[in-house]
């Protein structure tokens, strides 16, 4: 059938878009790989000349490299409380009726809901007016209650899945409890553990409204340095940075997709 | 009490040592912005309404709100126009393609928030690529100001958040039944008709979903809004962020992050039920 000039001109709309749209999605990576090996001092694009320069710079910046390693360690903490707390708290609610699972779960859930910022300052206020100074402790709290709902819904979703049988089967042959758990239940749930922790601990990693209150000068994090150092001048370094960034969060993400199928656990939230 | 609810609270002992820590690091520091908003001074003196009526009594305080509001609005809207073709690119394409899309929306959903902003500083700066391009063509006599503006900040948060949307877009695309097309196309509907009468009815209350997720998420970008938007644009979050860290002023900063926080949550859920009462379709995921 010959097609209209309407239906071709339909095509041609949707296909630029759609190059466009692929076009926006792929650019900013690629800008800031490519950024990252300039010679020049001067974020100027294209690169007048080609250097490891700022990745040699980076490696002698202390004061970039610190709050980078205080970053990975809240994040890991934060990861592993919120993961233990909130695994445990999945599997309970997953299959009770109760009409106080169905409060609780929408509490766990409502972080993500609430802008991020009026949970920090609300943070910042009641250590405040209770006289607790700001520690890479108090950090670990505020990004563990931001990394809960997605192991909420990620584990929640996995024991769903999970054939409630089977529990009872390995129970009535005689399985303790623990037994059953260890051998049973968490290596059935393990591919939504492994997707939130992997959620999770980007999410930390990443996170500035939190940070941004909670943060003080003995617990600065990489975010919030990087934030402070774009503000001021337009360093390149911060390019050495990203690079480094990209290609772990990259790599992170092959690791999680072999272990847990991150990208359709994502996809499908 | 029975046996059968002894097993069913029992159930929820594992759920014990989260509700607490949520009650005391989530509910309770929450209760406090609300009782700390609702104080005269700084000092915690004399309860009082009297930061609301300062906010709404002052012209600028409430333009920072709407500002905001409409920046969110605005980059939803931009979003959605962007991930619609891609979702019906998406569903009539092959694995590969598929797969491409896939990796394309996860990239930037994964990457840091600050590098995805850092990359918009190098695209729209004065040396940026927009400005060497176009000066390098011959299009612009001089370098544009992109960087510190509200179009440039539209721009990189349109990319920043376009993940959000595309996913609940795509999802409900392909739940669609193929044979409504067919059936359209064999009546002798055009393309475009197909479209706009078949395809964006039914998967309106995905569209909707993206358009709450990014409206929420844009209003609320901090790192990208000052970096990209300048010090000159103040919107909502950099408000809270002033008042509160560089002022001290922790009565009116908590009244700021509770309008905002009414005001975004309150135009999700109002939307959001709406949608679900008048607009029916095929579910988004």
């Amino acid at each position: 059938m010959q097609r209209s000039f309407a239906d071709r001109f339909y095509s041609g709309v949707v296909g630029t878009i759609t190059g466009f749209g692929m076009l926006l999605l792929l650019a900013p990576t690629l800008v800031v790989l490519v950024i990252s090996f300039t010679g020049g001092i001067t974020l100027k694009f294209p690169p007048p000349s080609w250097s490891l320069r700022w990745y040699v710079e980076l490696v002698q910046s202390q004061e970039i490299i610190a709050p980078a390693l205080t970053s990975l360690k809240i994040a890991a903490a934060a990861t592993i409380l919120s993961a233990v707390l909130g695994g445990a708290a999945a599997l309970g609610l997953a299959r009770s009726k109760l009409r106080i699972a169905r409060t609780l779960d929408a509490l766990f859930m409502s972080p993500m809901v609430l802008p991020a910022m009026a949970f920090g300052l609300s943070l910042l206020l009641v250590f405040n007016l209770l006289g607790i100074r700001l520690s890479a402790a108090t950090l670990v709290l505020g990004h563990t209650i931001i990394c809960v709902p997605f192991v909420i819904r990620m584990v929640g979703a996995s024991v769903q899945q999970l054939n409630p049988v089977l529990i009872t089967c390995s129970l009535s042959l005689g399985a303790s409890r623990w037994y059953t758990f260890r051998r049973i239940t968490l290596p059935l749930i393990r591919r939504g553990i492994v997707a939130s922790c992997f959620v999770a601990f980007l999410t930390s990693f990443d996170n500035v409204p939190v940070s941004l209150f909670l943060a003080d000068a003995r617990t600065e994090v990489l975010p919030i340095k990087l934030w402070a150092i774009l503000e001021g001048s337009l360093d390149v370094r911060v390019a050495a940075v990203s690079g480094v960034i990209v290609l772990v969060t990259l790599a992170g993400l092959v690791c999680a997709e072999i272990f847990g199928g991150v990208s359709r656990q994502i996809g499908s939230r | 009490m029975p046996p059968a609810s002894t097993s069913a609270s029992r159930q929820l002992l594992p759920v014990i040592p989260l509700a607490a820590l949520f009650f005391a690091a989530f509910v309770l520091p929450l209760a406090a912005l609300v009782a700390i908003s609702l104080f005269r001074t700084p000092q915690f003196a004399e309860l009082s309404l009297v930061q609301y009526l300062r906010f709404f009594a002052d012209p600028f305080s409430v333009k920072v709100l709407t500002d905001t509001l409409w920046l969110g609005a605005e980059v939803a809207l931009a979003t959605l126009i962007l991930a619609y073709p891609l979702a019906l690119v998406y569903v009539a394409s092959g694995a590969f393609m598929r797969t491409s899309i896939t990796f394309l929306i996860m990239l930037p959903l994964l990457t840091s928030t600050v590098v995805r902003t850092f990359a918009w500083i190098v695209i729209l700066g004065r040396d940026g690529i927009v400005n060497s391009a176009m000066l390098s063509l011959g299009l612009w006599q001089a370098p544009a100001r992109l960087l510190y503006t509200w179009e440039g900040m539209v721009l990189a948060l349109t990319q920043i958040q376009l993940p959000l949307m595309a996913l609940p877009v795509i999802n409900s695309v392909l739940r669609l039944d193929g044979n409504l097309m067919r059936a359209a196309e064999g009546l002798g509907a055009s393309r475009t008709r197909i479209f706009f009468t078949v395809i964006l009815p039914l998967t309106l209350p995905g569209a909707i979903a993206g358009w709450l997720l990014v409206f929420a998420a844009a209003a609320t970008a901090f790192i990208t809004q000052t970096l990209v938007g300048g010090g000159r644009i103040i919107l909502m979050p950099s408000y809270i962020y002033q008042q509160a860290v560089g002022v001290q002023d922790w009565p009116f900063s908590a009244a700021l992050s509770l309008i905002f926080t009414l005001a975004v949550t309150g135009i999700v859920f109002a939307i959001g039920a709406l949608s679900r009462r008048y607009v029916r379709g095929v579910d988004a995921a």
